[in-house]
């Protein structure tokens, strides 16, 4: 009935190579899209953006980042916090000292630092493989935010030692700093989502992805049919950093607005955005979203049902969502190691057969 | 003898102890990876877990008494008794056990023949589950440990290292704490257990034929599960020992579980499959970051233990993937 292909024919390549190629997803995307552009920023209020889309929106683009490492390159990476440290601290010192330029060029130059610093990190993937390189990128991870709290030039000789986000505005709007309105935060947020989750998709069905996609399944393989191991890894390192950079850069300025990196962007982070593309699926962009709606939504519905709904004390519904977290975590990898994008998957498959599977 | 290099000495002791330390934990991490192939990235958490266990069936806590009165209304906290220590560690490896009886059955069981870094993660969701699990049954408040180990600095040390100093009116004798003394001689006394228990025991002859080859060696007729169990268990037990010896240290708290990250440069330094190499890797990291700390430390602003370890472990996977001691990793295609 749904996701049907029967009349719909393809008359070029171009149609052919799109990157929803059913008709009723395709609509079903553009309804997304404009749901988000139109509808969305009308509506939402202050605690609905901070508490809901934001931090959705910035760790879907880091769990796209991470996705593209791990669930497409297969070089697994525990130093996501820190690299989100690099992104944001590479916009905040570009926030201060060029003021006059706008912040939507300073959060894509994060981006690009933080690729650079990626690569430079990504380099022993070279020569060491698996959970051994898992362990490398935690170097990076107490490396850098250890960095970040020694070198006062980082943070500007401030006397806390944290970074702040001063005003900046996009088209007049300001959308960092305490003079804010949510709809502003949001769709600035939005852009760059949409951004990189484009980006994402076409990079990972062209040559590239496919040569991340060698290299995971079988990197020795990959290179004897002439795929280069080094350009092919760190081509991953560095668009992984990229996006991740880009998050870190958003997570400071436009989220959080006042940083102390080792409370931000400590190990916690690293793994949180893991967990986000194993729950939501290894080697899916719609896996990153899905995995990075998940477990934002998941402590403020326990927040809600526990604290506000039966009474029980805050740190009680903590502790238990580590269990669920974790729990889950097993779950989703002995049940369905490729997440909620395989269930995804699998529903649109049913769906596309219904009502007469046979 | 000039200051420098008394302090530098005493330093130089100190890292040697908390070397033994470190290595006390990944020991725990070589057992399991040798019989399973699992990197048991839990194995800090196990360590807080039976720390917490200990506490609380010494203190007669009630577990779960927080959920409990949050769910029903009521107030309790103590059954009322004392536990002596000796039959308080004794339920504590029970209670060890038990878990490494679920961990099979209820995970790892399930994801036999899947790729190491599906291991890795599985365990990683462990650690996060036990982390809520234990707090929940004994609370997450610090907690003192008190089983009887002697504590603070070792005079009889101090007295008899005195004369080192030859006249030098600053140096009053090596400032080495009796725990750490302690530590070192318990996790000698473990690793020769260890080493007898697989060398001459029926069971310990098993697990090496696991670990050497899973499919001869269930074709000689022995249970993986068993195995597996027991390898926990085990795992356990060092990871019981750990967490006295640290939790005597700081106190039981969150953050005696983050041991597990000081453990795994030590691993990669040492090799993963070589009990030998989580020694003389302990040993390395232990006295070297606390040198580099002493020597470089107060030139780039201090705190460099955090990540010491790891760039020096990363810098040496480099040139030798396989760590000190480890197997040399062979690829097929």
């Amino acid at each position: 009935m749904f996701y049907r292909e029967a009349g719909d024919f393809k008359t070029s390549y171009v149609d052919d190579n799109q990157t929803f190629p059913i008709k009723f997803d395709r609509y079903r995307y553009y309804f997304v899209l404009l749901f988000a552009f139109l509808v969305v920023p009308f509506v939402i209020n202050d605690y609905w953006v901070n508490a809901v889309f934001m931090p959705f929106l910035i760790y879907s683009i880091a769990a796209i980042g991470l996705n593209i490492l791990v669930g497409y390159c297969g070089q697994v990476s525990l130093g996501t916090g820190g690299f989100m440290a690099v992104g944001a601290y590479a916009c905040y010192k570009l926030m201060t000292a060029f003021p006059e330029v706008n912040i939507f060029f300073h959060v894509l130059l994060a981006g690009g630092v933080t690729a650079v610093v990626g690569v430079l990190f990504g380099l022993p993937s070279l020569r060491i493989k698996g959970f051994y390189l898992a362990v490398a990128t935690l170097a990076a991870q107490f490396f850098l935010v250890w960095l970040f709290n020694k070198v006062p030039w980082f943070y500007n000789y401030s006397a806390s030692g944290q970074i702040s986000s001063p005003e900046r505005t996009v088209f007049g709007y300001a959308v960092t700093g305490p003079h804010t309105s949510a709809w502003a935060t949001y769709l600035f947020c939005l852009v760059f989502v949409v951004l990189c989750a484009v980006i994402a998709r076409n990079l990972t069905r062209g040559t590239v992805g496919r040569k991340w996609m060698a290299i995971r399944d079988m990197d020795i393989a990959a290179e004897i049919i002439g795929v280069d191991p080094l350009r092919s890894k760190l081509s991953a390192f560095a668009v992984s950093s990229f996006f991740i950079g880009i998050s870190g850069a958003l997570f400071f300025s436009v989220y959080l607005g006042a940083v102390e990196v080792g409370e931000a962007f400590g190990i916690n982070k690293s793994f949180l955005v893991l967990f986000m593309i194993i729950i939501g699926g290894l080697g899916s962009i719609f896996g990153s979203f899905a995995g990075a709606a998940f477990l934002v939504l998941l402590p403020v519905l326990l927040k809600n049902v526990l604290v506000s709904g039966l009474g029980w004390p805050t740190d009680l519904a903590a502790h238990l969502e580590f269990m669920i977290v974790g729990g889950l975590i097993i779950t989703f990898l002995i049940a369905e190691p490729h997440g909620l994008a395989q269930l995804w998957r699998v529903a649109k498959e049913k769906l596309r057969l219904w009502p007469f599977p046979h | 003898m000039p200051d420098q290099l008394l302090f530098g000495t005493e330093v130089f002791l100190n890292g040697l102890m908390a070397g033994v330390l470190y290595a006390l934990v990944a020991l725990g991490f070589v057992l399991i990876y040798k019989a399973s192939g699992i990197f048991n990235y839990a194995q800090g958490v196990m360590a807080l877990f039976a720390a917490l266990t200990l506490v609380g069936i010494m203190d007669g806590q009630v577990p779960f008494s927080h959920l409990i009165n949050a769910v029903l209304g009521t107030d309790i906290h103590h059954f009322g008794w004392n536990v002596p220590a000796v039959l308080a560690i004794i339920l504590t490896m029970g209670v060890m056990v038990v878990l490494a009886w679920a961990v099979q059955q209820f995970i790892f069981r399930h994801l036999v023949n899947q790729e190491p870094i599906i291991l890795f993660m599985a365990t990683i969701g462990l650690a996060y589950f036990m982390e809520g699990f234990g707090d929940i049954m004994w609370g997450s408040d610090i907690k003192k440990l008190d089983v009887g180990l002697p504590q603070g600095g070792s005079f009889w040390i101090e007295e008899n290292t005195q004369w080192l100093g030859f006249g030098n009116e600053n140096f009053y004798g090596f400032f080495l704490d009796q725990l750490d003394i302690v530590a070192t001689v318990i996790a000698a006394i473990l690793v020769i257990v260890l080493v007898l228990f697989s060398q001459y025991t029926k069971q310990g002859r098993a697990m090496r034929a696991v670990a050497d080859d899973h499919q001869a060696a269930l074709s000689v007729g022995i249970s993986l599960n068993f195995i597996w169990v027991m390898v926990w268990s085990v795992a356990g037990f060092v990871a019981l020992v750990a967490g006295i010896m640290w939790g005597a240290k700081s106190g039981v708290q969150f953050s005696l579980s983050l041991i597990a990250l000081k453990a795994l440069p030590v691993l990669m330094l040492g090799g993963f499959t070589s009990i030998p190499g989580a020694i003389v890797g302990g040993l390395i990291i232990g006295v070297g970051e606390k040198m580099f700390e002493f020597i470089v430390g107060p030139m780039v602003g201090g705190a460099t233990e955090n990540w010491f370890a790891y760039v020096l472990a990363l810098i040496f996977l480099v040139f030798r993937p396989q760590g000190l001691f480890g197997d040399k990793i062979i690829e097929r295609v």
